[in-house]
């Protein structure tokens, strides 16, 4: 009873929050309705018992992901309305939702086809994290291993492409000094 | 009325449905990067779902890989939109035509 409440509510939310995000021109509500949805969608995963991926979902999503959706949007005009491609709705609605039911019918086909066996069973009594710390560490160690150089690449990558000229700072610099830069980069860039 | 898998799926469909209609529709290259974020949020969901009903951890482990993938991605994707910005001043698809296909 509780369950089809909660889910039933969540549901809602989360599917109110990203229609708004889909649809509203101004980027920042854009922004802050993606993070409201991010985390009512943990609560689907506490809901489902997966209390690790719950966590990790609020942690790496609302506090990481969208603090740097938000230090992004710093550098952009955020201010100004988003133009959008109107095309034909019919066009896009049909092709969107005939694209996320192949996806669902991707999923499902190997449900569907034979006795689905469990790889790697949950214990009764063994709590949510300890399993997935127990199989992370000894199935998918190596695929673990690889996100993390990825992880590391992608930082790497991260700095120095948005991280140029961060030693130096414009609080400290005459306007001369500033002006003086403007035009070096415009030379390269242009 | 029992909550089944078939729910989670169909919600799963919704989500991924409203994440390709952002992307078919969005000209600002920051709300596409919005909408594609809600793709990779609509499969967790349905890898959180069927890893529940079938008691197999093999979903909950990847739903971490993806989270891994979408926190990378971000952070490459950002900074090449930064440099993208600093240079034409503007981030709308309709103006990176350079290669004029």
């Amino acid at each position: 009873m509780f369950e089809a409440v909660a889910f039933y509510l969540f549901a809602f939310l989360t599917i109110a929050m990203f229609y708004i995000t889909v649809t509203t021109a101004q980027a920042l509500y854009a922004l802050t309705a993606l993070a409201a949805g991010m985390i009512f969608i943990s609560a689907f995963f506490f809901i489902l018992g997966a209390d690790f991926l719950g966590a990790v979902q609020i942690i790496v999503y609302t506090g990481a992901v969208m603090a740097l959706y938000a230090f992004g949007m710093m550098f952009f005009d955020t201010t100004r309305d988003v133009k959008e491609k109107n095309g034909n709705k019919f066009i896009v609605v049909g092709l969107a939702t005939l694209a996320a039911v192949m996806v669902v019918a991707i999923f499902v086909a190997p449900i569907v086809s034979t006795n689905m066996q469990a790889f790697y069973p949950m214990v009764e009594g063994v709590g949510n994290t300890q399993m997935v710390g127990v199989v992370l560490f000894t199935k998918y160690l190596i695929p673990f291993e690889v996100a993390a150089v990825m992880l590391l690449v992608a930082m790497v990558a991260g700095i120095v492409l948005a991280g140029k000229k961060m030693d130096l700072s414009l609080t400290q610099m005459n306007a001369e000094q500033i002006k003086e830069i403007e035009d070096k980069d415009k030379k390269v860039l242009s | 009325m029992e909550i089944g898998l078939n729910h989670y799926l169909i919600l799963s469909t919704i989500l991924f449905a409203i994440g390709l209609v952002g992307i078919m529709r969005r000209k600002n290259l920051l709300l596409l990067f919005f909408a594609t974020e809600i793709l990779l949020n609509a499969v967790n969901i349905g890898f959180a779902a069927i890893s529940h009903y079938y008691g197999d951890l093999t979903g909950q482990m990847f739903a971490f890989f993806v989270i891994a993938i979408a926190a990378s991605e971000l952070a490459v994707g950002l900074g090449l939109l930064i440099v993208w910005y600093k240079r034409h001043g503007t981030i709308d698809l309709d103006t990176m035509t350079s290669m004029r296909g």
